[in-house]
């Protein structure tokens, strides 16, 4: 069965899951982020809990050189905590939006989280040796009597169990009225974004007591506010420029040389809408959930509620390549608006070398699209397909009347498990799925 | 399929304006069934639409992005209506149905409590001044299953919501525009507003009626007397015999508002279908909606 994602002999497979079982899902236990980083060694998922937990890739073992190493858990910490906001009289949610990698520039790792309000600056260390045979000291830590010590020794490094500290560098709070979306580490490893629902603000990683606010979509009349920002990313080479989506479904790029308030884009990405498949809800639909560049930094690809888009940074006025995700829902939008699906935001990710493209759906589905080849693949994240290096086999849902064997019909699926974060690692074909409260991950099958 | 509790509508086949449209040329009785089964569904949208506006109040911090979408979709709809002559017959059609005295004071009323914020919970939302036009306040699950036995009824203006919200909002309790901006030209925090309804009311006892002072007794007590007598109505029995008083917390609110006319939903979807998009004449303008829905985007996104 041809996969996607790489030649034609292609198959993903089942390699972990992690997560509890229960069929009661408590509901901070929800995952709501998940990231790989630089390397692809470290995946991090933050929950609605507020915590992050990261899992380490292990090296791989000469013994079992088919299976790749697995992802076990490294350190798992609270990042952040339920606050009140006396002014409001408004409970902040501890849930962690996003979750973004920082390169890594000595021994530990670092990371930015966020909640809706506030961002911080986590470093991770590790700790596998200690030091022993010190002079001025015992072995407990007390000191020597000077008078004692007749002879010098050399400490030694002695192997202990690896210790994983995670430690809050910086907290940059306080700058956002409105709840957080988007965060994003600019190319000059210097200074990061974030953005909320009317505002996108710039910080300098060591500078926490100040942000620079480079957009600002707030009506001085906010009767007049017909349009939020839903997401928003800084160019992975270019350090000037960065992207923010709107709830209209439209992408703006901003060039931060231009001015210091980038109000006015340097371009303007929008579809014209096809006047035909006009409703009630085609501007609900519309809205962008999530915008990622590719890595090349040639390309964009935008989420909305049925489909995902590529963009070419060079043009403005469409999309060159349209991928539907779920068209047999634009039938059932309505029942989707009552019951508050159509507001859910999928997340969207690309492969290591552009080719191929990834979002989440309904029932725990999630679709591949191959961008060369045009092919793609709906694939499911349930514990029945969970044995070690099972393949996945590919699901169908059946939209005309007659259903065949193993196709599953649209009123069928259960829209309440929606898999609206995946992650690709940067360089391998090996992915990982938050289903709910559970992670998959999934990996090729190596012949 | 969809959570707990929820039944699909039979509005899920075709919410697309084109299937009315195309079919103009066809016998008469079908168009206007189509037409008017479009109405119904843009109707019940709108309805749908204002309840999940209202609960974005009772929530804790209301999702921004989620409260611009439902709102621009309801100004969407409000615009779409207001081509079609139909929010004027929704809004002459109430004024026709109600005392005329009774009527801006529904109007402001309605407007208030669209604008009810955070703290209310949902027995204080039961408390608030409902408008005149019959939001009993039945629980949606009920009502559901009623209306969509019974179509003819015009039971599709009772939202379809979830349980948790005990009232229904009407077509008119929106749209009651004319009134509100008349007295209101600044759009300030609700309380604000609620007490420029009253002020610049010109009819007298409709001051009493707005305002968070106003008790709950007054305003049913003031409309049982300006009201007609309800014809009996098999439909709404029917409705309330399943309601459990318990539901509520004061049950004479719930007194108030059941033994009062109850014709007002029935009778707007049934002038709405027999009237023709513009048969009657306006009086009212159509630029207010919009101005009340700037009012109400204001209050979800002011604070």
């Amino acid at each position: 069965m041809a996969g996607v994602g790489g030649g034609n002999d292609f198959q993903w497979c089942f390699s972990q899951v992690k997560g509890a079982i229960d069929e009661d899902v408590a509901e901070a236990d929800i995952i709501s982020t998940v990231e790989f980083n630089y390397s692809g060694d470290l995946l991090a998922t933050g929950d609605k809990g507020g915590r992050v937990v990261i899992f380490q890739r292990e090296q791989e073992s000469k013994n079992r050189p088919h299976s790749r190493g697995e992802y076990n858990v490294y350190s798992t910490f609270q990042s952040h905590e339920p606050e009140f906001d006396y002014l409001k009289s408004l409970e902040i949610e501890e849930k962690i939006n996003k979750i973004r990698w920082l390169p890594q520039q000595n021994a530990a790792h670092s990371l930015l989280s966020t909640n809706d309000k506030t961002i911080k600056l986590w470093k991770i260390s590790q700790r596998d040796k200690r030091a022993e045979g010190y002079n001025l000291k015992d072995e407990d830590g007390r000191l020597r009597d000077p008078f004692r010590i007749t002879s010098l020794r050399v400490p030694v490094l002695l192997p202990m169990d690896r210790m994983v500290e995670a430690s809050p560098r910086r907290i940059f709070a306080n700058a956002h009225t409105y709840h957080i979306n988007s965060i994003s580490v600019n190319s000059d490893h210097e200074t990061y974004l974030s953005a909320d629902d009317l505002r996108v603000n710039l910080w300098h990683l060591e500078i926490t007591d100040r942000s620079f606010n480079i957009v600002d979509i707030k009506p001085a009349n906010m009767e007049e506010l017909t349009e939020v920002i839903t997401a928003a990313e800084c160019h992975p080479h270019q350090c000037n420029v960065f992207v923010y989506s709107s709830s209209k479904g439209t992408i703006r790029l901003c060039d931060m040389r231009a001015a210091a308030l980038c109000d006015r884009q340097s371009k303007f990405f929008e579809e014209p809408e096809d006047p035909s498949s006009r409703s009630f809800f085609s501007e609900i639909i519309s809205s962008i959930s999530d915008v990622k560049f590719s890595h090349s930094g040639r390309y964009m690809m935008t989420r909305d509620y049925l489909s995902v888009k590529v963009w070419d940074l060079n043009m403005e006025n469409r999309p060159v390549e349209t991928y539907q995700v779920h068209e047999y829902l634009r039938s059932k939008l309505c029942s989707l608006y009552e019951n508050d699906c159509i507001f859910d935001k999928f997340e969207c990710c690309w492969n290591g070398s552009d080719s191929a493209i990834m979002t989440g759906s309904y029932n725990n589905f999630f679709r591949m699209f191959d961008r060369n080849t045009r092919r793609d693949i709906t694939l499911e994240a349930s514990r029945e397909n969970s044995k070690p290096r099972a393949i996945l086999k590919a699901r169908k849902v059946s939209t005309g009347g007659k259903r065949k064997k193993d196709e599953i019909s649209v009123d069928s699926l259960d829209f309440n498990k929606k898999i609206l974060h995946t992650a690709w690692h940067p360089k391998e074909n090996v992915i990982a799925v938050a289903a709910t409260n559970n992670l998959y991950i999934f990996q090729d099958k190596i012949n | 399929m969809f959570p707990k509790g929820t039944k699909r509508k039979f509005s899920d086949s075709g919410d697309e304006p084109a299937a009315g449209g195309e079919d103009v040329n066809q016998p008469s009785s079908v168009a206007v069934r189509m037409l008017s089964s479009y109405s119904l569904q843009r109707q019940s949208l709108l309805d749908m639409s204002l309840i999940k506006l209202q609960l974005c109040h009772m929530l804790v911090e209301p999702n921004l992005c989620r409260s611009v979408l439902i709102a621009n979709t309801v100004r969407q709809i409000q615009e779409e209506m207001t081509q079609d002559g139909t929010w004027q017959i929704m809004t002459q059609a109430l004024s026709a149905a109600n005392a005329a005295a009774q009527c801006s004071a529904d109007r402001l009323v309605a407007t208030e409590v669209l604008c009810r914020q955070t703290e209310a919970t949902q027995g204080e939302q039961v408390l608030k001044p409902f408008p005149a036009v019959g939001s009993e306040g039945c629980p949606a699950e009920e009502e559901e299953e009623v209306v969509v036995e019974e179509e003819g009824e015009g039971g599709v203006t009772m939202s379809t919501v979830s349980p948790q919200a005990p009232t229904s909002y009407l077509p008119g309790t929106f749209g009651m525009d004319p009134c509100w901006e008349e007295e209101n030209g600044e759009d300030e925090e609700e309380d604000e507003d609620s007490e420029e309804c009253g002020s610049g009311s010109e009819e007298g006892d409709s001051d009493r009626l707005v305002g968070d002072s106003r008790t709950a007794e007054q305003v049913f007590g003031t409309f049982e007397i300006k009201n007609p007598a309800p014809s009996p109505d098999p439909a709404l029995e029917e409705l309330f015999s399943d309601v459990d008083a318990s539901y509520y917390d004061l049950d004479t609110v719930l007194t108030g508002m059941q033994s009062a006319p109850k014709m007002g939903p029935y009778d707007l979807l049934e002038s709405l279908s027999s009237h023709g998009p513009s048969t009657l004449s306006s009086s009212t303008s159509c630029r207010s909606d919009l101005n009340e829905l700037d009012h109400i985007m204001e209050i979800i996104v002011g604070s």
